[in-house]
C-alpha cells in the first residue's frame, strides 16, 4: 500500500509499487489530465509536481511518492475556481495547439516560477528544455512564462466582438 | 493504333469558382433552428442523380448550424480538432455572417455517421422532436444523405477546413440561417425585412423600438422560404473574419480537461489496457511466440498472436507493456529482410540513371529544355536526398474499443471519423452502422490520424478479449509503424543565359507528387522546362506528413534555384525577383520577407541568411533564416516569414499555424531520418528521433499580406516547405557548404 497526497487530498493505491505515477494516476486516480508520451523521460508530457519539484511521471515508480505529495495539472489552478497566472498566460498568449504537452509545460513553467520568479531566458530554456512541443509552440511558451511573471506585458487577443 | 485521339478539351475558364448551394432547415427540440448547406462546385446542376454521379476532385461541403431555445448558437463542425484551431476559425466566419454574439458561439464536431448531414441528423443528435417535411428544399432529403454518403465527407487535412467548410459552408449557413430569421421577424413585427438589423444574436428594428433574441424567431424562421442564394459579406463588411478571435479550444488545453483519444471511455465501465508490438517488418507475420514469462507476471489477463501483431491485454497499460517486452518472437522471412537505407537510395539512383534527360512521367513539360540547355552559357547540377520521416506526434497512437453484441464503440482522435468507423467494423466483424464513433481531441495529426490501423487493431482485440481495451501503442511502436513521408532523390540541370538568367529547368524525382503541384515551379518565368517523375518502391507505408510533397519538392527547388542564383553570380533574393517578374503576389510575399529580415544587410562572422519561398495549399509563403556556424552544429536563431493566404480569418490562428510549420520543418532538416536495417526501421524514442526544443528553437516574426480576400489559402502545412531550404541556403551563405542531403545534423557530427 503506497500513501501519499494527490492535489491536497490523501490517497492510498495497493498496487505494484514498481509501476510508473504516470499510469497510477491516470488509471487508478482516474486523472487523465497527465498525458503519456515517450515512456523514457525524454518528452515532459507526463510532468508532475513532487513536493513541489517537477519530475517525469511516466518514469518515477509510485514507491517514490510514498509519503509524499503529487500536484497533477488539474490541481494548480486557485481553489476560488479563478486560474493560476500560467494558465491564464496560456490563453491570453494562445499557447495550445494540440495541446497534449500543455499539461507538462504548464507544470514544467508553473515548478520554475516558483524557484525563481523572474526567469532569464537562459533559464527558461534550461527549464523547458525537457518538454517537447510538437506543434513547436516554444516562443509562445517563452512569452506566456515572462507573462505570467509580469517580465512582459500580455499580448491579449480579442476575445469579444 | 487508332488515329483519332480524343481532342483534350481547353481548361476551363480560371477566375470565380462557381457552386450551388443546397440549403435545408428545420425546427429541432426545443425550438432550435437548424440548417444545413451542402456546396458542390462545379457546374450547377439540376439533378440529385447529377449530384450523386460527380466526378472525382469535386469536393462536397457540408455545414450545419443550431441556434437554441438560450440563444446559444453551435457550429456543428466536420472537421477534428488537432491544433490547428481551423474549427474555432470555422466558427468564427459563421458568426460573423449570422451577426451572432461571439460570446455565445460554441463549436461542436459532427457526429462520425453517414447520415449526420442528413434529415436524420436532426433527429439523431438536435432534433427528437424534428418535423421536416414541407419546410424542407425537395431535393433535401435524399441530397444530403447521398452527398454524405458519397464523400465518405469527413476528412481534416489538406489544409483546407477554413477555405473550403469555413469559406464555402459555414460562410452560407450563417447567411441563411440570418435571413430565415429576419423574415420571420418581419412577419411577426410586420415591418419591412429591410429595416431590420442584426448584431450578437439580436433582431432588431430602430422605428418601433423592438428588439428580440435570434431564438425568439428560430421556430418560426424554419417555416420560413428557404434563400436559395444568401447573400454574404464582402470584405470591407467584415466583424469577425479578419481578427484574432481566441481560439474556443484553448481553455479546456491549460486545466487538465482536454478530452483526447487516450482519455476516451465508457462511463461506468472497468477499462483493460492493451499492448501490442507489429512485426518489425512491412509483410512480415510472427512465426512463433514464447510468451511463458509474460504469462506469470501480474495483471495480465491475455496474451495474443494476432499474426501480424502480438498483444497483451492487462489490468493496466504498464503491466501490459512490461508483459509484452519479456515476449520472444519470430518473425516468417519477406523479400526486404536484407534491405536497408543504401541500398534503397541505390535503388532510387538506378531508376533516376534510367530515366535521364527526357524519361519517366512526365509532370511538366513547356518549351525545349535540352536544345537550350545544350546552348547554355553556363550549366548547374544537383543532385538532392531527403529521407523517410515519422510524424510523432505527441500523443502516440491509440483507441479504446467495445465490441459486443453486435455492436461496437470506439474512441479515438482521428482525422478521418467516417473511415476510422470502417476500420473499426472490419476489425469487430460488424457493420458500419454498428460502430459508434466517440470524437475527441487529437494530441496532434500532422497526417498520421489519416490511416485508421490503429482502430482495426484496437478493434480486433477488443472483439478477441471481449473487454473494453484500451489500447495504447509505445512511443516506440509509434515510431517503428508509421505512416513514412517518402524518402526522395531528385536530380536537376539548369541552363543559364550569358546574363544569368535562368532559362532552362530539368527535373527527375522518384516521389509520386502529392499534391501534383508540388514538384512544378509554374509561377517562376523559366522558359523552358521538364519535370518528370521515375517510379520506384518503397519498403515501408507512405503516408500525408504535413505539407506531404512540398516538404520535399520545397527543399530540392528551392535549394536549387539558390545554387542557380550562385551560378549566375547574383544575389538568390535579387535572382527569384527576376523569376517572379510575372507572379505580383509571389513578388510580394518575397519581398516582404526580405524586408522584414533586413537582408543584405550586415551579419557577424560565422552567420548567415538564406530565403525560399513556396506556394503550397494556395498559400504563398516566404522564410528568411538566420544561422550561427560559429559553435559547430548550425544553430538557427531567427526565422522572418511572410505569408499570403489570400485573407487571414484569423491573423492570430494563421501566425501561430506558420510559427508550428516552421519548427516542424526545422525539425526535421536538421535532425530526423528514419533508416533500414534489414528491412526494418531503425530509430525508436525521441533519443534517436530527436525533436527541436525550447533552448534550440528560433525567435519567429511572421508578417501577413492579406493579397486576395476572395481566394482562400490554407495554414496548416504551407508554413513548413520553405523552412528547410532556407536553412540549407543561409548554412550555405555562412559557410560555403551546401547541404544536398537531410538532415543536416549528419553533416556536422
Amino acid at each position: 500500500m503506497t500513501k501519499f497526497q494527490v492535489n491536497g487530498k490523501p490517497v492510498e493505491l495497493d498496487m505494484d509499487p514498481a509501476t510508473p505515477i504516470l499510469w497510477a494516476v491516470r488509471e487508478q486516480l482516474e486523472m487523465t489530465g497527465t498525458k503519456f508520451g515517450c515512456g523514457i523521460a525524454q518528452c515532459g508530457a507526463c510532468t508532475m509536481h513532487l513536493d513541489g519539484k517537477p519530475i517525469r511521471s511516466c518514469s518515477t515508480p509510485l514507491s517514490q511518492a510514498e509519503g509524499k505529495s503529487i500536484t497533477t495539472i488539474e490541481g494548480i489552478a486557485p481553489e476560488d475556481g479563478t486560474l493560476s497566472k500560467v494558465q491564464q498566460a496560456w490563453i491570453s498568449e494562445q499557447v495550445p495547439q494540440c495541446g497534449y504537452c500543455q499539461s507538462g509545460q504548464i507544470m514544467s513553467a508553473t515548478a520554475l516560477l516558483k524557484t525563481n520568479p523572474k526567469p532569464s531566458d537562459e533559464q527558461i530554456n534550461s527549464a523547458m528544455a525537457g518538454n517537447v512541443c510538437r506543434c513547436g509552440m516554444y516562443g509562445r511558451i517563452r512569452k506566456a512564462i515572462k507573462v505570467a511573471a509580469g517580465i512582459e506585458e500580455s499580448s491579449t487577443q480579442e476575445t469579444a466582438a | 493504333m487508332n488515329d483519332t485521339v480524343e481532342v483534350e478539351k481547353p481548361a476551363k475558364k480560371k477566375g470565380k469558382w462557381t457552386r450551388r448551394a443546397f440549403i435545408g432547415a428545420g425546427v429541432a427540440a426545443g425550438g432550435a433552428l437548424v440548417v444545413g448547406v451542402a456546396v458542390r462546385p462545379g457546374n450547377p446542376v439540376d439533378s440529385l442523380k447529377d449530384i450523386v454521379a460527380g466526378g472525382q476532385g469535386e469536393e462536397l461541403i457540408n455545414s450545419w448550424v443550431k441556434i437554441g431555445a438560450d440563444n446559444v448558437i453551435t457550429a456543428i463542425v466536420p472537421h477534428c480538432e488537432m491544433g490547428q484551431g481551423a474549427n474555432s476559425t470555422i466558427a468564427q466566419m459563421l458568426a460573423d455572417e449570422m451577426d451572432a454574439d461571439w460570446e455565445k458561439v460554441r463549436v461542436m464536431d459532427a457526429p462520425a455517421d453517414g447520415n449526420y448531414v442528413s434529415k436524420d441528423a436532426l433527429r439523431v443528435f438536435a432534433a427528437p422532436g424534428f418535423k421536416g417535411g414541407e419546410t424542407m428544399e425537395p431535393t433535401y432529403d435524399g441530397l444530403f444523405t447521398q452527398i454524405s454518403k458519397l464523400a465518405g465527407g469527413y476528412v481534416t487535412g489538406g489544409s483546407s477546413s477554413v477555405r473550403s467548410t469555413g469559406q464555402n459552408g459555414m460562410r452560407i449557413a450563417g447567411a441563411a440561417a440570418k435571413e430565415m430569421l429576419v423574415a420571420a421577424a418581419a412577419a411577426e413585427w410586420s415591418v419591412p425585412a429591410a429595416e431590420i438589423t442584426t448584431d450578437k444574436s439580436m433582431l432588431a428594428h430602430a422605428k418601433s423600438g423592438k428588439s428580440e433574441p435570434f431564438a425568439k424567431f428560430a421556430a418560426a424562421a424554419a417555416t420560413q422560404e428557404l434563400p436559395r442564394a444568401p447573400k454574404l459579406k464582402t470584405s470591407k463588411e467584415y466583424k469577425l473574419m479578419g481578427r484574432p478571435m481566441q481560439r474556443t479550444d484553448i481553455p479546456a488545453k491549460v486545466n487538465g480537461t482536454a478530452n483526447f483519444g487516450i482519455d476516451g471511455a465508457p462511463e461506468g465501465q472497468a477499462l483493460k489496457y492493451a499492448a501490442v508490438k507489429a512485426a518489425p517488418i512491412v509483410g512480415s507475420r510472427v512465426k512463433s511466440m514464447d510468451a511463458a514469462t509474460a504469462k506469470g507476471m501480474p495483471g495480465v489477463l491475455q496474451i495474443l498472436n494476432m499474426g501480424d501483431f502480438v498483444a497483451v491485454v492487462a489490468d493496466g497499460y504498464w503491466q501490459a507493456q512490461q508483459a509484452l517486452n519479456s515476449i520472444k518472437t519470430s518473425y516468417e522471412k519477406t523479400d526486404i529482410d536484407a534491405l536497408n537505407s543504401n541500398k534503397m537510395f541505390a535503388n532510387f539512383g538506378k531508376a533516376l540513371d534510367e530515366a535521364g534527360d527526357d524519361g519517366g512521367d512526365s509532370k511538366a513539360s513547356e518549351g525545349d529544355v535540352l536544345g537550350v540547355m545544350e546552348g547554355a552559357a553556363k550549366k548547374v547540377e544537383a543532385e538532392y536526398r531527403v529521407p523517410f520521416l515519422a510524424h510523432a506526434t505527441m500523443e502516440p497512437m491509440n483507441c479504446t474499443a467495445w465490441v459486443r453484441d453486435g455492436k461496437c464503440d470506439i474512441w479515438t482522435g482521428t482525422q478521418v471519423p467516417l473511415w476510422a468507423r470502417s476500420a473499426a467494423a472490419e476489425g469487430a466483424g460488424v457493420g458500419d452502422d454498428d460502430v459508434t464513433m466517440h470524437s475527441a481531441f487529437l494530441g496532434g495529426g500532422f497526417g498520421r490520424r489519416l490511416e485508421p490501423d490503429y482502430v482495426t487493431q484496437a478493434a480486433r482485440v477488443a472483439k478477441a478479449t471481449g473487454y473494453p481495451v484500451k489500447l495504447i501503442w509505445s512511443r516506440e511502436e509509434d515510431t517503428a509503424h508509421d505512416h513514412y513521408r517518402p524518402a526522395d532523390i531528385s536530380r536537376f540541370k539548369g541552363g543559364l543565359d550569358k546574363e544569368g538568367k535562368l532559362t532552362s529547368w530539368n527535373n527527375v524525382h522518384c516521389s509520386t507528387d502529392e499534391p501534383a503541384e508540388s514538384p512544378l515551379v509554374e509561377f517562376y518565368d523559366i522558359p523552358n522546362v521538364s519535370v518528370r517523375n521515375a517510379e520506384v518502391e518503397w519498403p515501408l507505408k507512405l503516408g500525408a506528413w504535413r505539407s506531404v510533397g512540398h516538404s520535399q519538392h520545397g527543399f530540392f527547388v528551392e535549394s536549387f534555384v539558390d545554387e542557380a542564383a550562385h551560378a549566375a553570380g547574383k544575389d538568390p533574393v535579387e535572382f527569384r525577383r527576376e523569376l517572379l517578374a510575372k507572379s505580383p503576389r509571389h513578388l510580394n510575399v518575397l519581398n516582404g520577407a526580405a524586408k522584414m529580415a533586413g537582408w543584405g544587410s550586415e551579419l557577424p562572422e560565422g552567420h548567415g541568411r538564406g530565403i525560399a519561398l513556396v506556394r503550397s495549399f494556395n498559400s504563398i509563403v516566404a522564410e528568411v533564416a538566420e544561422v550561427d556556424m560559429t559553435k559547430g552544429m548550425p544553430r538557427v536563431t531567427k526565422v522572418f516569414c511572410c505569408v499570403d493566404a489570400g485573407f487571414a480569418m484569423n491573423p492570430d490562428g494563421l501566425s501561430a499555424q506558420m510559427e508550428s510549420g516552421i519548427v516542424y520543418g526545422l525539425t526535421a532538416a536538421l535532425y530526423d531520418e528514419i533508416t533500414l536495417k534489414d528491412g526494418a526501421v531503425q530509430q525508436s524514442n525521441f533519443h534517436d528521433y530527436r525533436m527541436m526544443r525550447m533552448d534550440d528553437a528560433p525567435d519567429i516574426a511572421v508578417q501577413i499580406i492579406n493579397g486576395a480576400p476572395d481566394n482562400l489559402g490554407g495554414a496548416g502545412e504551407p508554413g513548413l516547405p520553405p523552412a528547410a531550404p532556407a536553412l540549407a541556403n543561409a548554412i550555405f551563405a555562412a559557410s560555403g557548404k551546401r547541404i544536398r542531403e537531410l538532415p543536416i545534423a549528419k553533416h556536422f557530427a
